[in-house]
């Protein structure tokens, strides 16, 4: 008999599930130390909430109607459930607050390429420190998370989401240029992007962005001054793990400053990310500066084995 | 010097040789590859060679962290993660709408049916470009030789890749509109791209003063 589950989804057996929760059972260790308090919302919200000032952040994949026919939707990260959960359950609460959580997220998928339309992440969420100390103490936390994990070739590459559109100011390259710009550096096509920014004769709109390796790549960028300041304040094992990577892009549209993503050569896409958004608060009505990141905790399982461990 | 621990997709058919007397240049021993017909993993000199819509593939899940394919397998699986660093401008051809000669069967069809059907191996190309420019076509996906498809009625027109246009003409074809020009490009997986990221930028750098 065949009863078929959807695509992208899949169900855990008992060896898989001890090794899953030894991983999320060590991270929890860690945020446990260092002050995150874990916390769970409803997999279904509201859309109109979920989207609330931009709609493209939240970007839902799975909308159903309730018996009175308001839109829910299933949650596609944490983020923004946890930026409305500080709004309204923690209005009057002084920051810096704390949060972590291990839950389940809801993705489309493309058919036939072994997507996840279903996943685990494990997560933080650090409201009200900003940047430079609050993007430091997230990434010390990341690190110390996936050592916990027991992995030991995963690297952090850090970006600046503010850093090209600061870039394209600073060389007052026109309005009208920038979509087609951005279009080619988003979806990674530097064959693209130096057909673009030939005709503007801008070397830096090619150079920046494919600039990754050590601190040294950010000397004589100066849009690049606050990636130097979180990298000032991080501690030698956490600095030893970061790749500088100035055309880092993030396919989520709330980030403001600083993002990252999770990296280990045993498996070939990112194991996870964030970065600082620090506009999304203030679009449920209580504006502070925020940071956070996720790990796929399956992915992260998979680069374990990988990793031989 | 040669690949520095990269491992590369070669792609295997028309672009193949081309390819391989880039990478003598660049000082890679392709000679065990160039003697071996049916062998597809070459660890010493850091090659795979594969069937060029399978490099895409391969590269994304980082199976290789450098692959060589044509931008139109790159413009037909567009959503695939991988990067583009370089137009190697190797294997230049265009990707063209073509019908038999004579009046255009193609603009029949749409004028009386409405729509019009095209073969092609290039599905989701070809549906964006018909939507683009405004005319209702069915899609009909062929694994071999598209050239017959027109000729024996299955379809109006068709959507293929032309070098040369010999193929084409040899089978009664005219080439009606012209779509895409298409060059051979060296693409990264995106992992590899940080974590090998001076390797990566010293190739590239050699590719583009070879």
């Amino acid at each position: 008999m065949i009863h078929p589950i959807p695509s992208g989804t899949r169900d855990v057996l008992p060896d898989e599930m001890r090794e899953l929760r030894a991983i999320t059972e060590a991270i929890r260790g860690v945020f446990e130390s260092r002050g995150y308090g874990e916390i769970a919302t409803p997999a279904l919200e509201y859309e109109a909430v979920l989207t609330r000032g931009d709609s493209r952040a939240a970007d839902p994949a799975y909308k159903l109607f309730d018996e009175h026919g308001a839109v829910l939707v299933l949650r596609s990260d944490m983020t923004i459930p946890i930026a409305r959960v500080v709004a309204t359950r923690y209005a009057a609460a002084q920051p810096p607050l704390r949060f972590c959580y291990f839950a389940h997220a809801y993705r489309s998928v493309r058919p036939q390429r072994g997507q996840a339309r279903e996943m685990l992440q494990a997560g933080l969420e650090l409201v009200g420190a900003p940047g430079p100390d609050g993007t430091a103490e997230a990434l010390s936390v990341l690190c110390a998370g996936l050592d916990a994990a027991g992995l030991e070739n995963y690297r952090v590459g850090l970006g600046d989401a503010s850093l090209y559109p600061r870039l394209l100011d600073r060389l007052a390259v026109p309005e009208g240029a920038r979509p087609q710009i951005l279009h080619e550096l988003v979806t990674r096509d530097f064959v693209g992007l130096e057909r673009e920014v030939e005709a503007l004769g801008h070397e830096e709109l090619l150079r920046v962005p494919q600039l990754r390796g050590g601190v040294e790549v950010l000397e004589g960028i100066p849009e690049a001054g606050d990636l130097r300041g979180v990298y000032d304040l991080l501690e030698p094992s956490v600095a030893e793990r970061v790749i500088f990577d100035l055309g880092l892009i993030r396919d989520l549209g709330y980030y403001t400053g600083a993002i990252f993503e999770v990296y280990d050569a045993a498996l070939g896409a990112p194991m996870g990310g964030g970065g600082r958004y620090d506009d999304l608060l203030g679009r449920f009505g209580r504006e502070l500066p925020a940071c956070g990141w996720a790990l796929n905790v399956e992915r992260l399982h998979i680069a374990r084995v990988g990793e031989g461990r | 010097m040669s690949l520095e621990g990269l491992r590369m997709a070669v792609p295997r058919g028309a672009l193949m040789g081309e390819t391989l007397d880039l990478l003598d240049r660049l000082g890679v021993d392709t000679a065990e590859v160039r003697a071996n017909d049916r062998k597809l993993l070459f660890e010493d000199a850091g090659l795979i060679t594969m069937r060029p819509s399978d490099v895409p593939t391969y590269v994304e899940a980082g199976a290789a962290d450098l692959g060589i394919t044509g931008k139109d397998v790159l413009a037909e699986q567009s959503e695939r993660d991988v990067y583009e660093l370089l137009d190697l401008g190797l294997g230049p051809c265009r990707m063209v709408f073509a019908t038999v000669e004579g009046d255009d069967p193609a603009a029949e069809a749409l004028r009386r049916l409405g729509v019009m059907r095209v073969a092609t191996k290039y599905p989701r190309s070809a549906a964006r470009y018909f939507e683009r420019t405004g005319r209702q076509a069915e899609i009909v996906e062929v694994k071999g030789s598209v050239e017959l498809a027109p000729l024996t009625g299955l379809v109006e027109g068709i959507v293929d890749l032309t070098a040369t246009g010999t193929t084409l003409r040899e089978n009664g074809l005219v080439i009606r509109e012209e779509i895409a020009a298409s060059t051979a490009r060296l693409i990264a997986n995106p992992v590899a791209h940080k974590l090998k990221a001076a390797a990566i930028d010293r190739l590239v750098e050699r590719i583009r003063a070879a």
